[in-house]
């Protein structure tokens, strides 16, 4: 089974690098009301029961794939 | 005193740390990150540099490299911890100390002498100094914005575990005196225990006056103290 897992910086949480790409955006005259950067992983496991998996992934992401201070992450099924 | 300095792939500060705790007279160790015990010490430093290349996020490998283990065990139980630059972010990563370093808020790697001052003189690390002395200290990081919940930001203020912050020759501290972005220019901080300190400044770049200055001697006088 895969999964991908899409990881963002909290709302409250500044984002520069992002900041300046909506800024780039802008300037060469691409209007977008908000953009926010954030991270991607494709996970493959070889376990075959989808709420083992998705167990294992969420632990995945909360021991080390993502800082839950700072980052929210989103896991889905491919 | 004995220390001892975890050295990651990537360290790149942890002989210019050892150098300056033997001048102090540490009897100092260095500890391979793949060692699963630590020596017999005193004092645990996690030096400055890029370990894991920064893969991931600042820390993030190293803070689950099998030597830490042992090095949170040691905290838990009172050794003195103490964390520079990425040896910082690192501690935030085991979550040794809470918050987090994000990256700076003007995007660029800032390597430059700072004025920082001491908020707590009254710590292992910090009993040489004089409450609110002005000190001049390198730093070198892209990943230095100091950032927490409110919650631990009041825990910080309320039970005076701010180590130093950023501020001007004066000793003032505002956006002016702010490099990097940090919340309340936090540059420093301790655990509620006061036994692990995570800074961002270099004080083992500070011990020596034909390089730079020697701002930084007095933290480790304090804890040989």
């Amino acid at each position: 089974m895969k999964y991908s897992i899409t990881v963002t910086l909290k709302k409250d949480v500044l984002d520069p690098q992002g900041k300046v790409v909506q800024d780039t955006l802008k300037n060469i005259g691409l209007n977008l009301k908000n953009i926010r950067q954030g991270k991607y992983f494709e996970i493959e496991v070889n376990e075959k029961d989808q709420a083992i998996a998705e167990k294992n992934i969420d632990e995945m992401c909360k021991k080390l794939l993502v800082n839950l201070i700072i980052e929210d992450y989103k896991i889905n099924k491919l | 005193m004995r220390s001892s300095v975890i050295v990651f792939p990537g360290s790149n500060c942890d002989r210019d740390i050892a150098v300056a705790l033997e001048k102090m007279e540490f009897k100092n160790q260095m500890v391979w990150h793949k060692e699963t015990k630590l020596p017999k010490t005193d004092l645990i430093v996690l030096p400055g540099g890029f370990s894991y290349g920064d893969y991931l996020r600042s820390g993030a490998i190293a803070g689950k490299s099998l030597i830490i283990d042992e090095v949170i065990k040691a905290a838990n139980g009172g050794c003195l911890v103490l964390g520079i630059c990425n040896g910082f972010q690192i501690l935030t990563e085991t979550g040794l100390l809470k918050g987090t370093l994000l990256r700076n808020k003007e995007l660029k790697f800032i390597n430059k002498d700072v004025q920082i001052k001491v908020m707590n003189n009254k710590t292992k690390f910090s009993n040489k100094y004089k409450k609110d002395e002005v000190l001049k200290i390198n730093i070198a990081h892209n990943e230095g914005n100091f950032f927490t919940n409110d919650y631990h930001l009041n825990q910080l203020n309320k039970e005076n575990l701010i180590a130093f912050k950023y501020c001007d020759e004066k000793g003032t501290t505002n956006d002016f005196s702010n490099p990097n972005g940090s919340m309340e220019n936090i540059a420093g901080i301790y655990n509620a225990k006061k036994n692990i300190l995570g800074m961002m400044p270099h004080p083992e770049r500070m011990v020596d006056k034909l390089i730079s200055n020697t701002d930084g001697s007095n933290l480790f006088k304090s804890i040989l103290n």
